[in-house]
């Protein structure tokens, strides 16, 4: 397969505000792949569907009852963030990391994914986590402080978030080798940042995806900003300009746009179980919140800028569309109401009635065999914390 | 004299240095603009520009590498980490390149990279924001580990670790970075010794070895313990490669116990160090086995649990208690140590 191949040949091209040369403030005379830049776009923000001549084929299947299972889902996993949030400025989480603004990248490309699918992914990708099937209350665990993951990764066939920028794109790509020598047809696919493209181990992993011909996607979501960081200072020109250097087609879509993160992310798995290798994804969107409820945007973020990106919300751009094809009645706007009433609600509850990890818990899982050494460790401080109950009263302390 | 926080202290020794010294400059992720995840370069890249103060791709290899150029070009690179966790990815370039260059040469090379790490737990953060890395560093020859505790020292040191003709790591405790102290930015940071250790307060009974932010835990152990009329020497290593041993020799001379504490986990760690050079250097002096209060053996463990894992004022006076073979968490309620406890 040519890198060209995998390039849309037709459609619409739109310069989303905030390229990484915009950001950057100067184009580098990069090498100059045409189409590589284009941006596939099916719904624009003003919530108008454009016929693509090579992707339509990708979403033909996509009815209105579809579409609007699609917006229900980005209602939902925004409430998610938000109450989420809410928990962690009442105290009950201790950090939280919104995904605002990027539900369309994550639900068109979860949404694309196969139950035996395997996803890698950063701390951001709750709504990957949510599309993959996860119990609500594990998304919080790590962040309440209560464990060290949420959840089982077989489970829901996705590993636990990676916090090490950019480590989990190598695990990707072993997954996808273990594919290839299982003789299955499964996809390995890691999610990560605009920032995390300068780290080696994400070159690494394109190097290695690229001579195995792994069934890999990588799926890198420019939100623009690596915490204070435009992305500009990672890259001098679009993102998707990497990949064809390792030798990978790789395909720029507007991450607000949910019917083209499906479009592509289903390219791109269609090739990798077929045997046509690794695929990149730029999708390109933009974080509307902190990068953490513990950062501060206004330091080093301009207001406008965040106007701007409001304008193409991914969200009221279906909403548009769905009401300019008549389905957005009351009674099923209020049914997504609803639904996110009661994921919130579920949410909130399972934080709250989640157990505390009793003290002897810090010493489990170390090793997967009794250890001589931590057992000791173990027997003294039991006995050490006993002491407080056994001990008389003395001195001052 | 003047009043401030102990990040302050370290901005304040950064903007001295770089004054001092064109040479100087700042590289690391978010220092700019953000100026750092902890602040600790707030405005210092609007007053000396960012050729100076270098808002980095993400990428602590990169960071690393191009540090070890910079210092091959005559400049002073001062790297920061953002978090602990995240010193391994240059793991690769500090250990084979950075130590090793200036021995490689034959001197011809000098490596001034100074190595700003906030490090150790008790702030409530997800994995790998709250490791102790430094024995991965101070086992590493041709780097020096320092580690600070107060503004005073943070303030001075930092301009010492930059003036270095050798790499420093500098361990910055970071649930410290809001305490206040006195800082005498008039005093000269040649004056004193980069590798010397501190009294924090002398002592007759045990000597107590610490660094970082256990520093003043085990002050207040001190304190505590003079209510129970035991006697606490309390050292702050500052400089933990190389280690100041004639400052703990002399002391342990005196006292005949050590106690050594410190965040990191217990095995392979500087406690271990510590104890076998004190224990070939002072053996005749000892009246009990030195006896470390350390960190588990375990990854740092998730925040409802953390204080489990850290060393506090309780689990420092019971290995005090164990030196001066007093009623402890492993001897009998008698008193009588169990041979468990004995053989400690
Ligand atoms: C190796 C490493 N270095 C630094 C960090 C600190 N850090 C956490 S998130 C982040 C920015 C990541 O930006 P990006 O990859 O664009 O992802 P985003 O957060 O925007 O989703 C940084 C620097 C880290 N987690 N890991």
């Amino acid at each position: 397969m040519t890198q060209e191949g995998s390039l849309p040949r037709s459609g619409r091209t739109e310069a989303v505000g905030g390229t990484a040369e915009q950001a950057s403030g100067t184009v580098h005379p990069g090498p100059s792949r045409p189409g590589a830049d284009e941006l596939v776009q099916l719904i624009d923000h003003h919530g108008v569907r454009h016929p693509h001549g090579h992707y339509d084929g990708l979403v033909a299947d996509v009815d209105g009852p579809a579409l609007q299972k699609l917006y229900e889902d980005m209602v939902v996993v925004r409430r998610i963030d938000a109450e989420a949030t809410a928990l962690q400025r009442q105290g009950e989480l201790a950090l939280w990391p919104p995904l605002l603004g990027q539900e369309a990248a994550q639900i068109g490309s979860g949404r694309a994914l196969r139950s035996d699918d395997f996803v890698f992914s950063s701390y951001r990708e709750n709504a990957v986590a949510y599309c993959r099937g996860v119990d609500l209350a594990d998304i919080l665990r790590v962040w309440r402080g209560n464990a060290s993951s949420g959840w089982d990764p077989y489970t829901i066939n996705m590993a636990t978030p990676q916090v090490i920028i950019g480590a989990q794109t190598l695990h990707a790509t072993g997954y996808a080798m273990g594919i290839i020598n299982d003789g299955a047809d499964a996809v390995a696919v890691a999610y990560f940042g605009d920032g995390a493209t300068s780290q080696g181990d994400v070159n690494e992993a394109m190097v290695f995806a690229a001579s195995y011909q792994a069934p890999v996607v990588f799926f890198c979501q420019n939100n623009h900003w690596a915490i204070s960081e435009p992305v500009g200072l990672q890259a001098h020109v679009p993102i998707a300009r990497r990949a064809p250097g390792f030798g990978i087609p790789s395909v720029r879509v507007d991450g607000n746009d949910v019917l083209a993160c499906l479009a592509v992310t289903r390219e791109a798995l269609a090739r990798a179980r077929s045997g046509g290798g690794p695929t990149f994804i730029e999708a390109v969107t933009y974080r509307m919140g902190p990068h953490t409820t513990a950062d501060d945007p206004t330091r080093y973020r301009d207001a406008n800028e965040l106007e701007d990106w409001a304008a193409r919300d991914p969200l009221a751009r279906l909403a548009t569309l769905l009401d300019s094809l008549g389905l957005l009645e009351a009674d099923y706007t209020d049914s997504v109401k609803a639904k996110a009433d009661a994921v919130a609600a579920e949410l909130r509850q399972g934080c709250l009635s989640m157990p505390e990890p009793a003290p002897s818990d810090v010493f489990k899982h170390v090793y997967s065999t009794p250890n001589s050494w931590l057992d000791r460790q173990q027997d003294h401080y039991e006995r050490y914390l006993a002491s407080f109950s056994q001990a008389p009263q003395e001195g001052s302390r | 004299m003047t009043t401030m926080t102990f990040g302050r202290a370290i901005t304040a020794g950064l903007r001295r240095a770089m004054d001092d010294d064109p040479r100087v400059i700042l590289m690391g992720e978010d220092i700019g603009k953000l100026g750092g995840v902890f602040r600790i370069t707030d405005g210092l890249q609007k007053d000396f520009g960012p050729h100076r103060v270098l808002d980095s791709p993400l990428a602590e290899a990169g960071i690393m590498g191009t540090a070890v150029g910079m210092a091959y070009r005559g400049y002073r690179p001062v790297v920061e980490i953002q978090f602990d966790g995240f010193i391994y990815p240059a793991f690769d370039q500090i250990v084979c390149q950075v130590a090793k260059l200036h021995y490689r040469t034959q001197g011809a090379v000098k490596m001034p990279i100074t190595i700003r790490v906030p490090f150790g737990g008790g702030i409530g953060s997800p994995e790998h924001h709250s490791e102790s890395p430094e024995a991965y560093f101070t086992h590493t020859s041709g780097l020096r580990v320092v580690s600070v505790s107060n503004p005073q020292d943070a303030y001075t040191m930092i301009q010492q670790a930059i003036a270095c003709d050798d790499p420093v790591l500098y361990f910055e405790p970071k649930r410290r970075y809001h305490v206040k102290g006195e800082v005498d930015e008039a005093a000269d940071p040649a004056s004193s010794d980069l590798g010397a250790a501190r009294v924090v307060t002398a002592g007759s009974d045990v000597t107590l070895v610490t660094y970082g932010p256990l520093v003043s835990t085990a002050r207040d152990a001190a304190i505590a313990a003079s209510d129970d009329g035991i006697s606490i020497e309390v050292i702050d290593l500052r400089s933990l490669a190389p280690i100041d041993f004639a400052t703990v020799e002399a002391s342990v001379r005196k006292t005949g116990r050590l106690v050594i504490t410190h965040e990191a986990a217990q095995s392979g760690g500087l406690g271990a160090e510590i104890a076998a050079s004190i224990t070939e250097r002072c053996f005749d002096y000892l009246e009990h086995a030195p006896v470390r209060v350390t960190g588990f053996d375990i990854p740092y463990p998730y925040s409802k649990l953390e204080f489990h894992h850290l060393p506090d004022l309780d689990r420092i006076l019971d290995g005090v208690d164990r030196v001066m073979r007093r009623p402890n968490s492993l001897s009998g309620l008698d008193g009588a140590p169990t041979s468990e406890g004995a053989a400690l």
